[in-house]
């Protein structure tokens, strides 16, 4: 895969693409958030410095999900209700994206995929509802209303002004598990899979004193 | 390429005092505790809260003591967990109040993990990711997980009543959930519903002894008692392989008595016909002589008469005629019917086990009461006959422990539904 760089146009620090359909990054340096264009960098904002957060996951982390391995270039850090979430934006060696989400240390990795039907509006669905889809039966189990607090390193679109909008969560009878994403004007729909932490295999994880 | 993750291990635990009563408290999981709760005080802090303000407070009247203390690190299945949260909620069955203790354990990679204890019975538990099944076993609602079902077996609504330490999740004092346990020893499923939510938990029972070691606690567990709802029965693979074990043994004993059947010669060594009246001839007689030959094996010694509404009695001696060793026995034989039926029977066998070879003659000396007419009978004496009583009493010895195991094992599960919304004895009938 083609690796380029770029530099900064706020700090001119040197910007290096993990992954080359990245769309948007941030600056490691003067965390500008940059897109994009051909072979510039435009600055559309700053990210203010994440809250204190404690995943064990951080840019740069190495890991393998259904025996290929992936390393962490982005991230999006959530805030809703009751806590923060991170979905992390994972480069796969075959080029493909994906995300693994750590929500209070449980974790799973999904895909964007195209729905097999039109998704419900979010006014229309319900905890407890049911879809038929990829072989499975995907029940609705939290609807929850987030907005992002953070964003950090390379992610495959442009995400740095949103309001709150709703998650919906789904899982299946065998531990898959999708979320409907209603923060783009069409519903996005990632499919994947709940993973234990140990079947990751994470290398170049955060360190924690005393543990 | 410039370092992008933080440098150097981040700091999880830091000290604080109590914003409601000053006591000294310690966070463990900071960045994912929401609320700290005081042991002393009952306050609930924000633990988001550079001031950890007090968001709520517990009546904290009576002070329970984990049995664990908080702080306390230990490894379940190889991996290293702190405690870092306490709580105790409590059902109310038919009045009654019961109520068990949850540790919340902590590993910065690996997550949460709970430890339930309730009268001395453990469970370490986890949530799941996945949504189980509902689907029915025996007639009773169930649920699938995998392919492991479990049974139903309680409902009940479940109020926080004692918080101590830090959850990832806001506490407030009376928060209730509607519980639902299903069972499939050792494994229990728990749904506990709450704000919308449902959420999904296996626990696998766990002996305290184990919880003792895994978190290096002095002495002894406190000992349980009563049978808890997924406590493995001790009985529950011994019954599968005690009939195992019967099933092997019966084969076992059946191809001895087919091949005694086989090696048995039964041979027939004497028959003769006789004729007895009372107070007629001499009252005993004796045989003609006969060869047994062979192994020393059994001896039977059959009558057939033609008794009709009458009894005799015969006595006997099998007598070897070179050593003049005597079996004696005595038989009675009686036979009677009326219109309703018939008791007895006209023909009488006797078995002698383990006549050496030889040469033998019966000494007979049959009786009647006064009054009979006259009998007519035939003795048959035959050698080395393949008996089935001995392959009955061994069979029914075979049985006696695989049906006592299957006793126990019924007491046992039993007691355990006795706790459950199945109770057979409970006065709830709804």
């Amino acid at each position: 895969m083609s690796k380029r760089t770029a530099n900064c146009p706020n700090c001119g620090a040197a910007i290096e693409f993990l992954w080359s359909s990245a769309v948007q990054t941030t600056c490691p340096f003067c965390k500008t958030i940059l897109v994009r264009h051909d072979v510039d960098l435009e600055k559309v904002g700053v990210v203010g410095d994440l809250p204190p957060d404690c995943s064990p996951i951080q840019i740069g982390t190495e890991g393998i999900f259904q025996k290929k391995s992936f390393v962490v270039v982005g991230r999006i850090l959530y805030e809703y209700e009751r806590g923060n979430w991170n979905e992390w934006h994972l480069m796969f060696n075959d080029g493909a994206s994906g995300w693994l989400a750590d929500a209070q240390l449980d974790y799973a990795v999904s895909f964007l995929r195209k729905p097999p039907d039109p998704l419900p509006q979010s006014g229309n669905l319900d905890v407890g509802r049911t879809f038929q889809w990829f072989g499975g039966s995907y029940v609705v189990t939290t609807i929850t209303e987030a907005k992002y607090v953070g964003v950090e390193g390379e992610l495959p679109f442009q995400y740095w002004e949103k309001n709150v909008v709703p998650f919906a969560d789904l899982r299946t009878s065998d531990a898959r598990f999708a979320t409907i994403d209603y923060s783009e004007e069409t519903p996005l729909l990632f499919v994947g899979q709940s993973v234990e932490f140990p079947e990751l295999q994470l290398k170049n994880v955060r360190l924690f004193e005393n543990w | 390429m410039p370092e992008r993750g933080p440098a150097g291990p981040v700091t999880l635990s830091r000290a604080l005092n109590c914003t409601g009563c000053g006591a000294g408290l310690e966070v463990r999981a900071a960045g994912h505790s929401l609320t700290i709760v005081c042991g002393h005080c009952g306050a609930v802090l924000d633990a988001k809260d550079p001031d950890f303000q007090i968001l709520s407070r517990f009546d904290s009247k009576t002070q329970i003591k984990p049995k664990i203390p908080l702080g306390t690190r230990g490894k379940l299945e190889g991996i290293a967990f702190e405690v870092i949260g306490f709580q105790v909620r409590t059902i109310t069955v038919e009045g009654v109040n019961y109520s068990w203790h949850e540790y919340l354990l902590f590993n910065p990679y690996q997550g949460f993990r709970y430890i339930t204890e309730y009268n001395g019975h453990w469970n370490r538990v986890r949530t799941v990711g996945a949504i189980p099944q509902e689907t029915t076993s025996g007639g009773k609602p169930a649920v699938k997980l995998g392919d492991r079902t479990f049974k139903h077996f309680q409902t009940a609504r479940a109020r926080t009543t004692y918080v101590l330490g830090e959850f990832p999740w806001h506490v407030r004092a009376g928060d209730t959930v509607d519980a639902r346990d299903y069972v499939a020893p050792p494994f229990i499923l728990s749904a506990e519903a709450g704000g919308g939510e449902v959420t999904w938990s296996l626990g696998e029972y766990t002996p305290g002894a184990e919880v003792w070691k895994a978190f290096k606690q002095k002495g002894g567990p406190p000992s349980a008692s009563g049978i808890f709802a997924n406590q493995p029965s001790p009985y529950a693979g011994r019954v599968g392989s005690m009939w195992k074990t019967w099933a092997a043994m019966m084969a076992g004993l059946l191809l001895v008595a087919i091949f005694f059947g086989v090696i048995s010669s039964d041979d027939k060594v004497f028959s003769k016909q006789y004729r007895f009246f009372r107070g007629q001839g001499e009252p005993s007689y004796v045989t003609d002589v006969f060869e047994l030959k062979g192994r020393t094996s059994d001896v039977v010694v059959e009558v057939r008469t033609d008794l009709n509404n009458a009894w005799a009695y015969f006595s006997y001696a099998l007598i070897n005629e070179e050593t003049g060793q005597a079996f004696d026995f005595g038989r009675e034989v009686s036979y009677y019917r009326d219109s309703e039926g018939s008791e007895g029977s006209q023909s009488d066998e006797a078995v002698i086990p383990s006549v050496p070879s030889g040469r033998y003659y019966l000494r007979v000396e049959p009786e009647m009461p006064e009054g009979s007419g006259v009998m007519e009978y035939t003795l048959i004496v035959r050698r080395d006959v393949p008996v089935s009583g001995f392959y009955w009493i061994a069979a029914a010895f075979l049985t006696l422990p695989p049906i006592f195991m299957l006793w126990r094992s019924m007491y046992f599960e039993g007691k355990r539904w006795q706790e459950s919304d199945y109770a057979t004895t409970s006065s709830d009938d709804d």
